[in-house]
């Protein structure tokens, strides 16, 4: 018993060790959002069910729709404006929108200074996600986390010329290529030579390959990754 | 064959059991898996695969043939053969995954077994539960599964898929055919309204006059706009969809007469395809896994299950978070539980779980649409960190190319599920 704990405990360790993903970060703490929304918001607007439009438009649905179009509501031209020129409400254009109105949509009518601390808008916007479209039911749905910047994740960085490490990664690129380099309707990666390999996969990263399944894979992959997948398809047998 | 593999098992767990931990047993760390689909395949071969031979993995699946969900919509419309949508288990076996044909019937947790509807009990350290979905009783008013055969789900692959085209081939000139859509949420979030394009494609080419009518209870679904641009371009007037405000969530169905309740209205039907509401696989529950909404509440970083820290539930069956119950979810949730469960037994390095996935549907002929995202593990749940989905409006040329892209994935996934 006691040998089986001394074997088991190297085991342990090195799993938990292991298990330090770079987790995705979530938007922020809906429940203290909640709190902000009551104090800051609900003069105006109202959000859950049955919600109506008031003094500010009602805001379920938010995340996704296009700016100036809750039907019935009397936007300002400007947000009008906004909204036709293709503004819509993400993460990204919402967190900017609170935090300054104005420096977003110059003529807008909320009149609302401001929320200048990040972790507080961070609450709100967590908040105001649980109520717009769910991705497991709308997988196009905005999404309800930041995903992690591959750059920043050192642990990751630390990993040099992984071949263990590519030969994992490369098990997401198997769902649509091939091992065996069959080309029908996806293209073979199978012995691709490393060098054409990191390039390619860094156009996508960089959206200058224009396929958006490739992008989006592309995009979460650090420097070091693309390069152990390279080594890993170049090295692959047929 | 099968008997005395199991007898064996049996043996060495009642042995292993005497000395703790019995992953430090004389015996290999043994894995089983429950359900042969698109995570439970995935998850026992990438197991043997890449454990060279530390694990003893373990695959119980009742049918010899198993017939893909995904894709089946295609034969539905004439795209594709019935038999192109079956995988065998013989690569998986070769493979070294012991695949048992019976059928999970319980699991002991606390002895650390399962037993099989035909009698033999299996020992294991870690048990995979992959069962896909079941209905929820009830969830349709007047319909239950034993209607299935006058009106069917056609929603897991197999004799209900060939009914469904057969009752669709055999419907009178000018009838009507009619779909109850499953509530939020359930398999395949499109996969209802690519059957309606396909329907709707086999009807233009036999039967011009037929009617569509669809019966939602979700005021949305996913690819709506496209979905509603592509009827109104390849089958304009034939589709009428009812959503809640219409009386879409107040149905009740009467098999014996062929007639739908919509809000209490009649209507006669020829055929009805009844989608109900969804939960996991009953064997989940039977794990003790599962919580009131039906489903099995996982770690999102390892798909191991809240309730029980030696079961995985993968796939449609799990409660994760965003992902989407599809196949190509189970198969990218199959490959971080692999990885996880292989970290747990043999020590080896675990990675950082990342999950992606990829919905493509068929409209027309070569007018093909995806809808994808990717995601990563948030201490609460697997969230979504970015999404796509093709644009209404798009030429011709990209909507063909995104369909034989569809038809390459569907080659790649099952060679990486079935091998």
């Amino acid at each position: 018993m006691a040998r089986a704990a001394l074997l088991l405990a190297p085991l342990a360790l090195l799993a938990a060790a292991a298990f330090m993903p770079a987790a995705a970060a979530s938007i922020g703490d809906a429940t203290r959002g909640a709190t902000l929304f009551q104090r800051q918001c609900s003069a105006c607007h109202r959000i859950g069910p049955d919600a109506v439009n008031r003094v500010g438009p009602q805001l379920n649905g938010l995340y996704g729709r296009r700016a100036g179009t809750v039907p019935d509501f009397p936007y300002s031209k400007s947000m009008a404006r906004m909204g036709s020129d293709g503004l819509t409400w993400t993460l990204e254009t919402l967190d900017a929108y609170v935090e300054n109105p104005k420096a977003l949509v110059s003529g807008t009518r909320m009149a609302y200074k401001g929320l200048k601390d990040e972790a507080q808008r961070a609450d709100l916007l967590a908040f105001l996600r649980d109520y717009s479209d769910r991705p497991i039911d709308i997988p196009e749905a905005e999404p309800t986390a930041r995903k992690t910047l591959p750059d920043l994740a050192p642990e990751i960085l630390a990993i040099e010329g992984d071949a263990e490490y590519g030969a994992y990664l490369s098990s997401e690129c198997s769902t649509c290529h091939q091992r065996d380099g069959s080309d029908r309707g996806i293209p073979s990666i199978t012995q691709w030579p490393a060098e054409d390999f990191v390039i390619a996969m860094h156009a996508y990263k960089e959206k200058l390959r224009p396929h958006p399944v490739m992008q989006m894979m592309a995009s979460r992959l650090s420097n070091e990754e693309i390069a152990a997948l390279a080594a890993y398809f170049a090295a692959l047998e047929e | 064959m099968l008997t005395r593999r199991i007898f064996i098992h049996s043996a060495v767990a009642a042995t292993a059991a005497l000395s703790a931990p019995r992953v430090l047993g004389q015996t290999k760390p043994r894995v089983v898996v429950i359900g042969g689909g698109a995570g439970g395949a995935t998850v026992a071969r990438y197991l043997a695969k890449d454990a060279k031979g530390a694990l003893d993995v373990t695959l119980i699946e009742p049918n010899a043939t198993y017939y893909t969900c995904f894709f089946s919509n295609l034969y539905l419309g004439g795209f594709r053969e019935f038999d192109s949508l079956a995988h065998g288990y013989d690569a998986i076996a070769a493979g070294g995954v012991t695949v048992v044909q019976d059928m999970a019937a319980g699991v002991d947790p606390a002895a650390r077994t399962v037993t099989l509807a035909g009698g033999g009990v299996l020992p294991y350290d870690r048990l995979v539960i992959s069962p896909g979905i079941d209905f929820v009783e009830g969830s349709v008013p007047g319909w239950s599964l034993a209607d299935a055969e006058t009106m069917p789900h056609a929603y897991k692959a197999g004799p209900q898929t060939q009914l469904l085209k057969a009752q669709i081939e055999a419907m009178p000139q000018g009838g009507l055919f009619c779909m109850v859509a499953p509530p939020n949420p359930y398999r395949c979030p499109p996969g209802p309204y690519e059957r309606v394009s396909m329907v709707a494609h086999m009807l233009t080419q036999m039967n011009q006059t037929a009617k569509i009518l669809v019966l939602d209870p979700k005021e949305k679904y996913s690819k709506q706009a496209l979905f509603e641009e592509g009827w109104q371009k390849h089958y304009s007037g034939m589709v009428e969809w009812i959503g809640p405000d219409m009386g879409g969530n107040v149905v009740e169905v009467r098999p014996g007469s062929m007639e739908v309740l919509i809000d209490g209205e009649v209507q006669k039907v020829d055929v009805c395809n009844v989608i109900p509401g969804q939960m996991a696989g009953a064997i989940a529950a039977a794990a003790g896994v599962t919580d009131a909404s039906g489903w099995a509440p996982v770690d999102p970083a390892s798909m191991k299950t809240k309730a029980d820290p030696n079961i995985w539930v993968l796939g449609d069956a799990s409660a994760q978070g965003d992902m989407p119950k599809s196949a190509f979810s189970a198969n990218s949730q199959a490959k971080v539980a692999a990885m996880a469960i292989r970290a747990e037994l043999t020590g080896s390095k675990a990675f950082p779980a990342k999950y992606s996935n990829t919905c493509w549907s068929l409209i027309a002929p070569e007018d093909g649409v995806k809808v994808g995202a990717s995601y990563e593990p948030t201490p609460e749940k697997i969230a979504s960190v970015e999404s796509f989905i093709s644009q209404t409006g798009e030429d011709a040329a990209l909507r063909k190319a995104t369909y034989e892209e569809s038809l390459g994935w569907y080659e790649g996934i099952t060679a990486d599920i079935f091998g």
